[in-house]
């Protein structure tokens, strides 16, 4: 006998998927975000690239935990859990292996994803569940007004480290690269079109993909990323990472990355010594190049990578438990709920 | 062949004591499995360290297994044993407490080397000095037996020191006459592929059994008749057992699937064990990285359209609270299995309690009641799970299911039901848009809807932030708050129309009422039958349904002179009782991480009833 929620399936998958807009995903909720928060664009370009999905919108869930970006779901027209600090993870581990056809996504930030829910982060990246995390760092506490997160700098001041943090940031990056993640990568609020192509590959990604946005609080953390967002520095101190492609980057694109050793540097094109031919080409399947090229995040003198560090394949946990599932019907028969109530030894009383 | 006598008896309890090591749960159960059939009643009571190998020969160390069985009602695992099965002087030590005067004790002679009395803490020899000259001593040396009935086989002296549980094991079989080819069923699969050891300890099995025929030690078997046992098929089944499948039969019959997020943890892990082997029967157990997330994790599987649950026990319900909040927040159905076990804290993992109950009313912040359910025997955590499970789906609420580690891990028949004859309990997704408003509540049950993802048009948001009325949109309206914490509060409150009247057991016209409430159940069913026995006039009164309670609770209780009411914990259905009714009750409060005893109930009757 079929469960009520196959039958549900069934009955809606027959239907075509509507020619969407932007705006069919907007809830018409009232956004509630401080005026000029980076989270306004990282909201617009979901939105965006939802219609291009292909997905009808009541197959999509967006689940988040608590914190601003974790208001995310209110504002997206599709089905959505705000839930507890730190858990969105662990709910949408659940939502996704109850219902492997549902688009999954996860809004968190940098202390309800890597603070309060670093375990339940760290454990469904290894699982590797069909899920799309959407880290928004800012590297500070919003909703709950300044205080230093796992991604603040040290020596940072906020209103719960007057004198300067002296914790060691989290690297989100790595952290997700050492959880064993098949897809990690990195975007920017300020910059709309890279984030839509990472949105759309993550979305492809069969498998948790982790995205990292730089976002800006431009109320307790304003310009933390300016130097990597800003026109006037961007250039210099940015590399996008493409996949078979050369790290050149450069106002001029006249600067590269090549490898001494597995220590990346940066060279000029301009002088003859090096030529493009050089330089270190991405890999997105390399999964040793994907930890080089994250190391480079706090190294001085070198551009910070952004990109998709590692998209690799790798069975996704709910596609095992359904494989499971089906190799024991297809070895035992279908369950029997009676013969299973009525086995091991039993005895009849007259 | 010596001439062997032949004694009726109506009830036996036997416990099987030795190191943890030893192999005792499994002797135990496997003497309980042969009982059941023979068509006993039955009660057993596991009872080991939380150690998995404490050191050898320790106090610490011993691990018992105890099983009431008779001709007539069995309801407890057992005061007091009438036979001690002891491998070991540690094990004799632990356990002669609790041998009835004149009882008999089994001893592996082998196990009270001067080493073994040393560690138990005896200066000389119990077997030999005379300090035990009120019971029968059986002194066997059932080590060498073992070793001569494998002499020829040359397996290591490992296999053989495993296999002498079997030996203790086909002494007690003969000594009680039950059947060994359970048993032997039993070792031809579970060692199957394993030659040497399957055959060693289908020897050794029979060897203990042969050796009760043929020596001169035992000179009397007992006979214990079947009990009168409502007709119909049964099994022996563990609370945990009984849970897991009542869990299963109730998303059946729901249509549903059933979704389990958990995490292990003493005494609650069979329940995860179980659910996971019913792959065949498409039932979907995700063991999470931690409480949180095995709870946190079926809210996401409930909400997704699964009939979810979590399962744990006393810590791991404290580490849930918050998801449990959420969960009476989004109206979501979930069942939240409690096997409780003595705390606080980590307190006594392996031992029984009864003090989540009121965690499990009020533990969570702001205003967030939920219905609680506890299971009053091994066999009722079926009955208990499935009725957790359709309150869950009516009502659109998260349930508390208290079971306990000795109902949990104690068994008894069950007389198996036809699940077909079950309650249909499916629940009614909605899919009309039109009019859809996520917390547009039912009028007579006040449950919302539940839309599910997959269905159009009902695209829609719930959260922990508090919801509008109706329209479900986020709300900081203080009046609104006030009624949706009302709305709530009575949508638990009106399932008291939906749950059956709680009856008497015992005189109606009684002065004197036991008022109990899960695993007690036994205990105090034993202690009031055997004062109705003697014409004492007192009743019991029993709840599985804690909240809400029966509609007649208050009623019945006021009839009663005295309410006394025994629990595993410091009066915490009393105070219940007091807060609710305005009535007072006598307290019996026994926190030993044990079951009650029975006597100890029976005695405080009488107490009460001298005046």
């Amino acid at each position: 006998m079929s469960t009520l929620v196959e039958e549900l399936i069934n009955t809606y998958s027959k239907l075509e998927t509507p020619a969407y807009t932007a705006k069919d995903f907007s809830s018409g909720s009232e956004v509630r975000w401080c005026p000029g928060c980076g989270d306004y664009s990282i909201l617009a370009q979901t939105q965006r690239i939802m219609p291009d999905l292909g997905i009808p919108r009541h197959n999509i869930v967006f689940v988040s935990g608590i914190g601003c970006s974790s208001r995310f779901p209110y504002y997206v027209q599709t089905y959505g859990i705000h839930g507890i600090h730190g858990r969105a993870t662990a709910i949408a581990s659940g939502v996704k292996i109850a219902r492997p056809d549902l688009s999954v996504w996860v809004a968190t930030g940098d202390g309800d994803g890597l603070s309060i829910g670093g375990n339940h982060l760290i454990h469904l990246l290894r699982r590797n569940l069909d899920i799309n995390v959407l880290v928004f760092n800012n590297q500070i506490y919003g909703l709950t007004k300044g205080q230093y997160s796992p991604t603040s700098l040290k020596g940072q001041i906020t209103k719960s480290t007057p004198y300067g943090s002296i914790d060691y940031p989290f690297h989100p990056v790595v952290l997700a690269l050492g959880s064993s993640a098949t897809f990690v990568a990195r975007s920017m609020d300020r910059d709309p079109k890279h984030i839509q192509v990472v949105l759309k590959r993550a979305h492809e990604h069969k498998g948790t993909s982790f995205v990292e946005i730089y976002q800006n609080c431009n109320v307790f953390n304003d310009g933390a990323f300016f130097l990597f967002t800003e026109k006037e520095t961007k250039d210099d101190n940015v590399v996008f990472i493409e996949h078979g492609k050369p790290l050149v980057f450069g106002k001029d694109r006249d600067k590269g990355i090549r490898l001494n050793g597995f220590q990346p540097e940066v060279v000029s094109l301009k002088d003859g010594k090096y030529s493009v031919n050089d330089l270190l080409v991405h890999n997105e399947q390399d999964t040793t190049l994907s930890f080089i090229l994250a190391d480079m995040t706090y190294k001085p003198n070198l551009p910070r990578p952004f990109g998709i560090f590692l998209a690799i394949d790798r069975p996704t946990y709910e596609d095992e438990m359904v494989r499971q599932i089906e190799a024991a019907v297809t070895s035992e028969g279908l369950g029997d709920l009676g013969e299973l109530l009525n086995s091991g030894d039993t005895w009849t009383i007259k | 062949m010596p001439e062997k006598s032949v004694q009726s008896v109506e009830e036996v309890t036997i416990r099987f004591a030795g190191d943890s090591g030893d192999g005792m749960q499994l002797t135990g159960s496997q003497f309980a499995n042969a009982t059941a059939i023979l068509g006993n009643d039955l009660s057993t009571l596991p009872d080991y360290p939380a150690e998995i190998r404490a050191p050898a020969g320790t106090l610490s160390g011993v691990s018992g297994f105890q099983v009431h069985f008779g001709s007539r009602e069995i309801n407890t695992p057992g005061d007091l044993c009438d036979v001690l099965v002891a491998m070991n002087a540690a094990a004799l030590k632990v356990n002669l407490p609790n041998l009835v005067d004149g009882g008999t004790i089994v001893a592996n002679t082998d196990g009270f080397s001067e080493k073994n009395l040393k560690l138990a803490g005896y200066d000389t020899n119990p077997l030999e000095d005379g300090s035990l000259s009120k019971f029968r001593i059986h002194a066997v040396d059932i080590t060498k037996l073992t070793a001569f009935a494998l002499e020829d086989l040359n397996l290591s002296p490992k296999i053989i020191d495993r296999s002498k549980n079997f030996f203790a094991l086909g002494l007690m079989f003969w000594m009680y006459n039950r059947p060994m080819e359970p048993s032997v069923d039993w070792i031809e699969k579970k060692f199957s592929g394993k030659d040497e050891i399957r055959e060693a300890n289908l020897r050794v099995l029979r060897a203990g059994w042969n050796y009760g025929e043929t020596t001169e030690l035992f000179t009397v078997r007992y006979e214990v008749a079947p009990a009168k046992l409502k007709p119909g098929k049964y099994r022996n089944i563990t609370g945990n057992e009984a849970t897991a499948l009542g869990l299963l039969t109730a998303a059946r019959r729901a249509r549903l699937d059933l979704f389990l997020g958990s995490y292990p943890i003493t005494p609650a892990s069979e329940i995860l064990h179980e659910l996971s082997s019913y792959k065949a029967h498409g039932v979907k157990t995700f063991q999470a990285e931690d409480e949180i997330a095995g709870i946190a994790s079926a809210v996401g599987a409930s909400f997704a359209g699964a009939l979810a649950t979590t399962t744990t026990s006393g810590p791991g319900l404290s580490l849930k609270t918050e998801a449990m909040g959420l969960a009476v927040m989004l109206e979501l159905p979930l069942v939240i299995v409690d096997v409780q076990r003595a705390g606080p804290s980590t307190g006594l993992p392996t031992k029984t309690e009864q003090a989540d109950l009121l965690q499990s009313f009020f533990g969570r912040n702001g205003e967030a009641p939920l219905p609680i359910l506890a299971a009053a025997t091994p066999s009722d955590c079926f009955d208990i799970a499935f009725e957790a499970s359709r309150i869950a789906l009516k009502y659109m609420t998260p349930v508390v299911m208290l079971s306990d580690g000795y109902l949990g891990q104690g068994s008894e028949p069950w007389l198996i039901p036809d699940f077909k004859a079950l309650p249909d309990i499916a629940p009614r997704f909605r899919t009309e848009s039109e009019g859809f408003f996520p917390y547009l509540r039912d009028e007579k049950t006040l449950a919302r809807p539940w839309a599910i993802p997959g269905t159009p048009g009902l695209e829609h948001r719930i959260g922990g932030l508090e919801k509008q009325h109706i329209k479900g949109m986020v709300s900081h309206d203080p009046n609104n708050h006030d009624m949706m914490v009302r709305l709530r509060a009575e949508k638990i409150d009106r399932i008291v129309n939906d749950i059956p009247l709680a009856e008497i057991e015992g005189t109606p016209d009684a002065d004197l009422v036991v008022l109990g409430w899960g695993s007690t159940y036994g205990a105090i069913r034993s202690a009031v039958t055997r004062h109705l026995e003697r014409g004492s006039k007192v009743a019991h009164l029993h709840l599985r349904y804690l909240n809400p309670m029966p509609a007649n609770v208050g009623d019945l209780l006021k009839k009663y002179k005295s309410i006394l009411v025994p629990e595993i914990n410091l009066g915490q259905l009393s105070k219940i009782i007091r807060m609710k009714f305005l009535l007072p009750t006598i307290e019996f409060n026994r926190v030993r991480g044990l079951p009650i005893r029975a006597i100890e109930i029976e005695n405080k009757i009488t107490e009460i009833l001298k005046g």
